[in-house]
């Protein structure tokens, strides 16, 4: 990056004259049909974070009644729809539409562009979500309850489930097609819209990561799309992909499921990691290490992701062979993963470190984030999954890598960038507190969970043996803990919009990218109309 | 580059990647064939024949085994005798036999068949499933009965025997409650 950017000791805010008579809507007609892309970041971020309070207070309910053997609260088929439902609002509703509000607000700034390429087409992608939200929760209310089937959606439940089901597939539709159009502008954007002198290889590595994100998303997500579309099907037009009785399989679906459900964990790491590469050289005051091999290494965990699925079935039945295959294709992604985490690492060695609350979610991110990928490494290992297969310890693995690794870069990145949106500052001490809350909380929720799991504790059961009492609600309280903490995240938040301090232009002299280094905060509502020069 | 030769080249993309997409949803569907297949060539699971019948993997398919039978009537007016008098058997393999019994007697009588087994040694690898002898046989004057016999021979039979007989002796049981001993079936 800092070939691109040379510093430009010129009034920022002169520069962008032209912008300060900004056109726009007033009342809810400004956010309804809103083209600006930074409009539609914020509703972004903004529907995330509910849809992250709905998916939360579900954890919530199953942390409750895990809080002690036997049943107390909630029935066994609510608990089922609960962690269902939880895993689809959190991964589809929170985590993805947060980084999808990221690129909208900085890709455009970042590249030089006066927006996304297809503004309208924007609009449209963000408001297919408030649909699909909408029939999530409604699946509550379906004849039956919600589908207690599991976020993966495994036929032979999904196909003999109630009415919520046809609710669900009908919301996984709706996402897919908006993310898929979410895609198509992101790469869009970055290919074609770029300010003259944006080279690629010059472009932050938030925007990488993106532009490599999308394509996994536009090639992954129609297959989900697929995978649940043959179960409607098979549920009401008497094809029968899944049912063996009709000369289908169930393991298929799985097959397909995964096919789409790893890449779907890179969707979710890799913007991430972008967010995390742009935090933790802004705090070290270094240009990030290695930047072609940070570029080199995401498109490697992107191609391989799409070869790894079979990992997820180990016990679906499969040959010893193809457990192979898939145990050592699985192992080699620590590689490119490794090569990332010592570029941070690298990164920060020798730099003027700061501790500001986005670099403290940064190193909670890169320390949990790694802790998360050994229990991966564990789980690759076929002898050890089949022991380990549907227990607590892969709870514990996927919360530490979506949790401690997507969740803690939003946060940072969020903290990072609310200056440049708001133009204001937030509080610091309390965006201390939030992150050490946070991280505290996170790890009494889940560390025990590693042991729970090695100790044979199934998931998705509401109830369980005695021996895992004591775990179990040392977990609850910390759930508890970690849930109560996001609230003051929204304090944090609303403080900083209604009566932050005035923010600085570059808030933080070590970020280097463009809307740090050629627009004022807050960003005019339209900015490089007229491309920079770099 | 003006602005409407931009529009069209993000046209020409948004095209592309829309085709992308659509071509994925197909390879969704594609992965339904590819998978049978592989299924089949690998020989995961033939999903479109039924399964192999249950086959008994405890039948010693290796080995022949003479079952000769022999029946015998104990001051009785029966005729009892086997349907055969021997069969080939494989050790471990379900046998079903039968034996006829008639009444010569102007009475009503019941009896009970005792089985003995030669040569001494075989008589634990006999496995009996389904017997007549297992219960009482009432018979009235002249009535006519085939009566079942269903048994297994031990593969664990001792390589040395190669023939084995079963043999059965009906008793009188005198006094018994004609309406209690067993009926055909």
């Amino acid at each position: 990056m800092s070939t691109v950017t040379h510093d430009h000791p010129h009034d920022l805010s002169h520069d962008q004259d032209h912008d300060h008579h900004d056109h726009k809507p007033t009342g809810i007609m400004r956010w309804v049909g809103s083209t600006n892309h930074k409009d539609i970041g914020t509703m972004y971020l903004w529907f995330s974070f509910t849809m992250f309070l709905v998916g939360g207070a579900m954890a919530m309910v199953i942390r409750a009644e895990l809080f002690q053997p036997g049943l107390q609260i909630v029935t066994p088929e609510f608990f089922n729809s609960m962690t269902t439902y939880h895993g689809l609002i959190m991964v589809f509703g929170a985590i993805m539409p947060a980084f999808v509000g990221f690129a909208n607000w900085l890709i455009p700034m970042q590249v030089g562009a006066p927006d996304m390429a297809f503004p309208r087409m924007n609009n449209l992608s963000f408001w297919l979500l408030p649909p699909a939200a909408f029939l999530l929760i409604a699946a509550q209310f379906a004849p039956g309850g919600g589908a207690g089937v599991g976020w993966t959606m495994y036929a032979p439940l999904t196909t003999q489930a109630g009415p919520a089901m046809d609710l669900t597939i009908f919301a996984v539709h709706i996402l897919g097609i908006s993310s898929i159009m979410g895609s198509i502008n992101i790469i869009t954007t970055i290919l074609n819209m770029r300010a003259p002198g944006m080279d690629l290889m010059k472009m932050p590595l938030f925007c990488w990561t993106w532009l490599i994100t999308a394509y996994l998303l536009v090639a992954s997500m129609p297959v989900l799309a697929g995978a649940v579309t043959m179960t409607l099907t098979d549920r009401h037009f008497g094809t029968n992909f899944f049912n063996a009785a009709g000369g289908g399989d169930p393991v298929l679906y799985q097959h397909v499921f995964w096919f789409f459900g790893h890449p779907e964990v890179y969707i979710i790491a890799i913007p991430a990691f972008g967010v995390i590469s742009q935090v933790i050289p802004a705090f070290s005051r270094k240009p990030l290490f290695g930047y072609a091999s940070m570029v080199y290494a995401t498109a490697s965990i992107a191609i391989l992701s799409f070869l790894v699925w079979g990992h997820h079935m180990y016990t679906a039945g499969m040959p010893v062979e193809t457990q192979l295959y898939f145990m050592y294709a699985t192992t080699l992604i620590a590689i490119p993963t490794g090569v990332k985490v010592f570029n941070w690492v690298a990164t920060m060695w020798q730099g003027s470190l700061t501790f500001e609350t986005p670099m403290l979610f940064s190193l909670g991110f890169l320390f949990l984030f790694s802790l998360g990928g050994f229990t991966g490494l564990v789980l690759s290992v076929v002898p050890v999954d089949v022991q380990l297969q549907d227990t607590y310890y892969v709870v514990a693995h996927f919360h530490y890598v979506m949790v401690a690794g997507a969740l803690f870069s939003a946060f940072a990145g969020i903290y990072f960038w609310l200056p440049k949106w708001t133009g204001k500052m937030y509080d610091e001490t309390l965006g201390k507190w939030h992150f050490w809350l946070s991280l505290i909380f996170f790890n009494i929720t889940f560390f025990v969970q590693h042991f729970l799991g090695l100790a044979g504790m199934p998931r998705r059961i509401p109830d369980y043996a005695l021996q895992f009492a004591e775990f179990n609600k040392i977990s609850s309280l910390g759930a508890f803990g970690f849930g109560l903490s996001q609230l003051l995240f929204l304090y944090v938040v609303v403080k900083c919009i209604r009566s932050g301090e005035k923010a600085l232009d570059r808030q933080w002299d070590g970020a280097d990218s463009l809307e740090w280094t050629h627009l004022p905060s807050p960003a005019p509502y339209h900015s490089f109309t007229t491309p920079p020069k770099l | 580059m003006n602005s409407e030769q931009k529009n069209k080249d993000n046209i020409k993309m948004l095209t592309r990647l829309s085709v992308v997409a659509l071509l994925m949803f197909g390879f969704g569907f594609a992965m339904v064939p590819f998978y049978e297949r592989l299924c089949q060539v690998t020989g995961i699971a033939d999903l479109l024949q039924p399964n192999a019948p249950a086959t008994n993997t405890q039948v010693d398919k290796s080995r022949w085994v003479t079952l000769e039978l022999d029946s015998n009537m104990h001051g009785m007016p029966w005729d009892f005798k086997p349907m055969q008098n021997s069969i080939k058997v494989h050790p471990g393999e379900l046998t079903q036999l039968s034996f006829s019994v008639k009444n010569n007697g102007k009475l009503a009588m019941v009896g009970q068949a005792i089985p003995s087994y030669g040569p001494k040694q075989a008589a634990p690898y006999f496995h009996k499933l389904e017997c007549f002898c297992f219960k009482q046989q009432a018979l009235a004057p002249g009535e006519y009965r085939e009566m079942p016999v269903q048994l297994v021979i031990d593969p664990n039979l001792p390589k040395s025997v190669n023939t084995v007989t079963l043999s059965y002796t009906f008793f009188e049981v005198k006094g018994a409650n004609l309406t209690k001993a067993g009926k055909p079936g």
